[in-house]
């Protein structure tokens, strides 16, 4: 396989997750594509890690552990989103990303 | 071969990605978002990354997409939010420009990219332990993402409490 075909999933896993992120009323859907978007970025970083390096060594893992580093990033995302989802559904009783507007009275 | 497994995980993952961003049910989009995060986890593996494929398996499966329907459970979805014509003008309005910037990216780089068929990748695991653990290599970002780790975890306890209850005389909120 050559590094276009993967460059090429990944571009359509990101625009799947910009599309989920606007398209869908939820603040879960938001949370879901931003997942998506992140894991299309980590398939580039692999990719390019693997077909600039083909030969290995410590050039060919830098890739990788970009990639740890944004997984790691993710999962505190993740955490960190989700409590809010919840603090704000209980306060404004809605997961509509569009409903809270305390800020604009 | 490859090519084979390639076209079968990416189309798993595209695919799982197209449902959910169609379905009209939020739990089955998480679960579609599963079939996503698995075919990237053998995407990974094609790629010689084998240690990063399990950590997509334990961390995005096991972790992120639990505590996905977690939320679920815990929020009253809104049924009839999906508007399928919003959701293709959206697709439209994001696909068309990323794929002609793509391609003209695609056709202007001159990436030093091997083609062909590429050697065998070596097993990975040990060798990113090693530079997460080597003071010259990753020593510092590994010591902050632990940090960050803690610090993100508290901090979404803290904000998933309840909210207090309104002081007694005070407004609502």
């Amino acid at each position: 396989m050559s590094l276009g075909a993967y460059l090429a999933v990944a571009t359509a896993l990101f625009v799947l997750g910009l599309a989920m992120m606007i398209a869908r009323r939820n603040l879960l859907y938001v949370l879901m594509g931003i997942e998506l978007i992140l894991n299309a970025a980590n398939l580039n970083f692999v990719a390019f890690a693997r077909y600039a390096a083909p030969a290995g060594g410590e050039a060919a893992l830098r890739g990788q552990v970009f990639a740890l580093i944004v997984i790691l990033l993710a999962v505190a995302e993740a955490a960190v989103a989700l409590a809010i989802v919840l603090h704000a559904y209980s306060l404004f009783d809605t997961v509509r990303p569009e409903e809270p507007d305390l800020l604009r009275e | 071969m490859e090519r084979i497994a390639f076209a079968l995980f990416a189309a798993i993952a595209v695919g799982g990605g197209l449902v959910a961003l169609f379905h009209r049910s939020i739990v089955h989009s998480a679960f579609a978002l599963m079939g996503t995060f698995l075919g990237i986890s053998g995407l990974f593996v094609l790629l010689g990354a084998d240690f990063l494929a399990v950590v997509q398996l334990l961390i995005y499966v096991g972790g992120i997409l639990v505590l996905i329907l977690f939320g679920l459970m815990l929020t009253k979805p809104d049924p009839s939010e999906r508007k399928l014509r919003r959701v293709l003008l959206v697709l439209a309005a994001v696909a068309v420009p990323a794929a002609i910037l793509v391609a003209r990216i695609a056709s202007a780089a001159r990436w030093a990219a091997a083609e062909g068929p590429l050697p065998d990748p070596k097993p990975a695991a040990r060798e990113i332990g090693f530079l997460f653990l080597l003071k010259d290599a990753y020593l510092i970002p590994f010591e902050l993402a632990a940090f960050l780790l803690t610090v993100a975890l508290v901090g979404a306890v803290f904000l998933a409490r309840q909210p207090h209850p309104p002081p007694p005389g005070g407004e609502d909120r």
